[in-house]
This record gives C-alpha cells, sequence and structure tokens, in this order.
C-alpha cells in the first residue's frame, strides 16, 4: 500500500468525519494509549504501530472515530509519550491541534511503586514531580522515591 | 560567592520535611542560629506547645526535642507508640493531625511510612518536623550531622568524608550524603554488595558533579579521609548469618583501622552502634558520635525557635 514516487510510505485509512487523530506516539506505546483511553469505543479505531517517522525514527499512531479527549486523558498519554500531538476532528476539519504541556505535578494518575509509601493508603491522592522529561523520570512528592518511565504503573 | 543570610523570620511558620525543601543558605542559617544555643536556657518559647508524634519508637529524638523544648520553657506531650494512638482504632493520619493541631503550637512526628511527615504537613496549617518517615529522611539528624561536622573540622567543604557500613537502607547517610551536594566534598562510599547506596542517590551525586568512589574494601579508602561516617549494619538484612557475621567484622572500626586511615580523622555515627566503632576509641580526640548526640539538643533548640518564629 505504498504510493508511487512519494518519499515515505503512506497507509491508507479513511478520513475521520468526527474524532481524534492522535500521532507521534513513541513507538510500542499505542496499545497502553487505548488501554488509557479505554476500550468502549462505538466508532472505528485505526492503530499504526513502529511506522517509519523523519522526527522520531519509529512512532505509533491512533485515529479514533466519534471520540474526543478529556484533559484527564491526555494528561496520562503525555506521560506514556510526551510528545504526542492531538487533533480533534470535526466534519472532516481539524478543528483543534494541541501537544500536552509537559506537567511539573502529576496528580492523581500513577500509583507510587514503593509498597511503604504513605500515598498507597487510602484517601491520599498520588502526586509526582516531574525531574526529567525524555526520558521521563519522577519522584514521589510523599516519599521521595524517583521512577523510571519503565516502571511507572498508571493508576 | 555567598549569598547573603536569610532573615531568620523567613523560617517562621515553615516545615522541616525533607532537606529538598531547603536551600545551601538556609542550611547554613540553621547552622549558624544553632551557635547561639550552646548552654541557651532563656524561656524563649514559654507557653508553646509541641505535639509529638511517634507512631514508631525512638529514643534519642524524641527525649532531645523534648530537652531542647523544656530547656526553652516550653512544654511537650503526645504519644511514642502508635498503639496508644486513634490510628490503632482505623483513624487516619490526617485525622489524627487535624485533632491534634487544636492541642500544640508545632508538630513532631515519626512514622514508619514513608511520605507521611509530608501528608501530615499537608493537614496542617502548624509547622511540622519530621523526625523519620520510614527509610526516607530524618532532617534534624541531617543538621546536627552537618553542625558536628562544622564544629569538628571547621568547614564544610573540601573534605574528604567515608561512609560505611549500611549504604543502602540508612536514611541518615543518604540524607547526609545529598546534602553534603551543596558544599565540595570528595565522597567515599564504602559497603558490602548487597547493601550499597541506591542508584537514585548515585545519580544525584552525578548530576551535582561530586567525586565520589564506590568500593567494599574500607582500606581502600584515601589515607587523609578528615571524616569517617559509620552505620550499623543491621543482621535482618542478611538472610545468611553467616554472611553478617563476615559484613559486620569487616567494617568495625578500631584503632588499628584509624591509625591505618590517618590518625587526625573525626569519628561519626548516628547511634545507638552495635559493634561498628570499638569503646576503645570513646576517649579518641576524633571520636564525635557523642558530641553529635550532645549536639542534637542545641541543633533541636535552633529548629524549635525558628520554625515557632521565637526572636532570641
Amino acid at each position: 500500500m505504498t504510493e508511487k514516487g512519494a518519499a515515505e510510505p503512506l497507509i491508507r485509512v479513511s478520513a475521520l468525519s468526527e474524532g481524534t487523530v492522535i500521532d507521534h506516539l513513541v513507538a510500542g506505546t499505542a496499545l497502553k494509549v487505548l488501554d488509557i483511553l479505554g476500550i468502549e469505543f462505538e466508532g472505528a479505531v485505526t492503530i499504526g504501530m513502529n511506522l517509519e517517522s523523519r522526527k522520531m525514527g519509529q512512532k505509533d499512531i491512533i485515529k479514533i472515530e466519534h471520540r474526543e479527549v478529556s484533559p484527564n486523558e491526555v494528561a496520562k498519554i503525555a506521560v506514556v509519550s510526551p510528545r504526542a500531538s492531538f487533533s480533534i476532528i470535526r466534519d472532516f476539519k481539524v478543528v483543534e491541534k494541541f501537544s500536552p504541556t509537559p506537567p511539573k505535578l502529576i496528580e492523581g494518575l500513577i500509583w507510587c511503586k514503593n509498597p511503604s509509601c504513605i500515598s498507597r493508603e487510602d484517601r491520599v491522592k498520588s502526586k509526582f514531580v516531574v525531574v526529567r522529561m525524555d526520558p521521563l523520570q519522577i519522584r514521589c512528592h510523599y516519599c521521595e522515591r524517583s521512577q523510571r518511565k519503565e516502571e511507572i504503573e498508571l493508576l | 560567592m555567598t549569598a547573603p543570610a536569610p532573615d531568620t523570620d523567613s523560617f517562621a511558620g515553615r516545615d522541616l520535611i525533607s532537606m529538598r525543601d531547603y536551600k545551601r543558605d538556609e542550611l547554613l542559617a540553621f547552622l549558624d542560629e544553632a551557635t547561639f544555643y550552646e548552654g541557651y536556657q532563656e524561656p524563649l518559647l514559654k507557653g508553646k506547645v509541641l505535639a509529638s508524634l511517634f507512631f514508631e519508637p525512638s529514643t534519642r529524638t524524641q527525649l532531645s526535642f523534648a530537652s531542647a523544648m523544656q530547656r526553652l520553657g516550653g512544654s511537650t506531650l503526645g504519644f511514642s507508640d502508635a498503639k496508644l494512638s486513634s490510628m490503632a482504632k482505623g483513624e487516619s493520619l490526617s485525622d489524627t493531625i487535624r485533632v491534634v493541631e487544636s492541642y500544640c503550637d508545632i508538630i513532631l512526628i515519626r512514622h514508619p511510612r514513608e511520605g507521611a511527615a509530608r501528608l501530615a504537613s499537608e493537614s496542617t496549617s502548624l509547622p511540622v518536623i519530621n523526625a523519620g518517615d520510614g527509610t526516607n529522611q530524618h532532617p534534624s539528624q541531617t543538621l546536627l550531622d552537618l553542625y558536628t561536622v562544622r564544629q569538628t573540622r571547621g568547614r564544610l567543604d573540601n573534605l574528604k568524608i567515608a561512609f560505611i557500613g549500611d549504604l543502602k537502607y540508612s536514611r541518615t547517610v543518604h540524607s547526609l550524603i545529598e546534602t553534603l551536594t551543596h558544599f565540595d566534598n570528595e565522597i567515599f562510599l564504602v559497603s558490602p554488595q548487597s547493601l550499597r547506596t541506591p542508584p537514585e542517590f548515585i545519580e544525584e551525586l552525578d548530576a551535582r558533579g561530586t567525586v565520589y568512589t564506590e568500593d567494599e574494601d574500607f582500606f581502600s579508602i584515601a589515607s587523609d579521609v578528615d571524616i569517617i561516617y559509620t552505620t550499623r549494619i543491621q543482621q535482618e538484612r542478611f538472610p545468611d548469618p553467616i554472611e553478617y557475621e563476615k559484613v559486620k567484622n569487616a567494617y568495625r572500626i578500631d584503632r588499628e583501622a584509624i591509625e591505618r586511615v590517618g590518625a587526625d580523622v573525626t569519628l561519626m555515627h548516628p547511634l545507638p552502634r552495635l559493634n561498628e566503632i570499638s569503646t576503645d576509641l570513646d576517649d579518641y580526640p576524633g571520636a564525635a558520635y557523642f558530641d553529635q548526640a550532645k549536639n542534637g539538643v542545641t541543633v533541636r533548640k535552633a529548629i524549635l525557635s525558628l520554625l515557632l518564629g521565637a526572636s532570641r
């Protein structure tokens, strides 16, 4: 399915009438992103994984029909894929395009891996300070333990 | 260039939860203030009440805070066993703190879970002092350690400091190593392989450009080391008791060890000690571990006064 003469292979997918395109996902994170969004979609979902990208080498992309993303979902996706870009489509047109602002503090999204951390007790909302964005490194606001991207477990 | 010392009033109402919350000039301000409290016994904190909430036992920290409070004319209430608190009935820590805040002016907390003191500070507008949260921080110990370093060596820069023993679980060591990155020193980290300094602290040393060496052998440390800071190696960290016996003796400091690394060395230990430092070194001029305990009261007087905004 390569277009003749094109510089990069193109994947043909039908244009979205309404929904969200999440592009520039770190290669291999698309399924995690779908997990964040939940799987109860009514519309079509197109997933591209390990696609060639000039900017990123390889990337994943997701197109979701009839579904827009909430700020909370954007924040969670930014944790697994800090350079993701979001395009909101209405009536076949991109009405909004944005990239998540790297947060300084991530609240209520990540489970602290330290079993003895007070934030694992009931009624405490987890908080993480972003030490470094790329590759992501965070530090628990409570127990001060660092976590790397590969150790992060979303709530 | 040294920044101007912060106004002591700027500490009023603040918490002392983690050394990360304080900058270099603020740490120095704590130490400078503490020098005024050597032997000071005026009723500066008359009418003030310290709530001392110990969800885990401690002798030194609890007693030295109580002593500091009483020497300055204040009083202390609290408990030293979680079984005696309402948490034994299932009350949350936040609720306990909200109730206690109406009984006191400042709260001191030790808790087995990391982050408990931070959570406590978010549950009250009163100043909160962390007296140890699990394996995380114990900032008043770090301040008294710094105070002792400066008192014995006359400076906090250009020192060769060796940490010996359990460098994996000792919060005292973690906190002091991290704080020393504010100053220009050379660090030696000597421990058995299984009790090495956690990678996140090593990364911090790298990020700050601190010169350090890691080794298993005590005698690898430089012969002109200025300070040896030892910690207790706990038997429960070793599944095999034979391994423990080997390690325990490999890191024991005695006269022979001192002579090999240099006679003019300061010996520090947060106490309690088992056999890490031979008792025949107790009269050695560089033995500073009992001074650390004594400095605990002096430094804690300064902490209480600064956070309560009491002027000398």
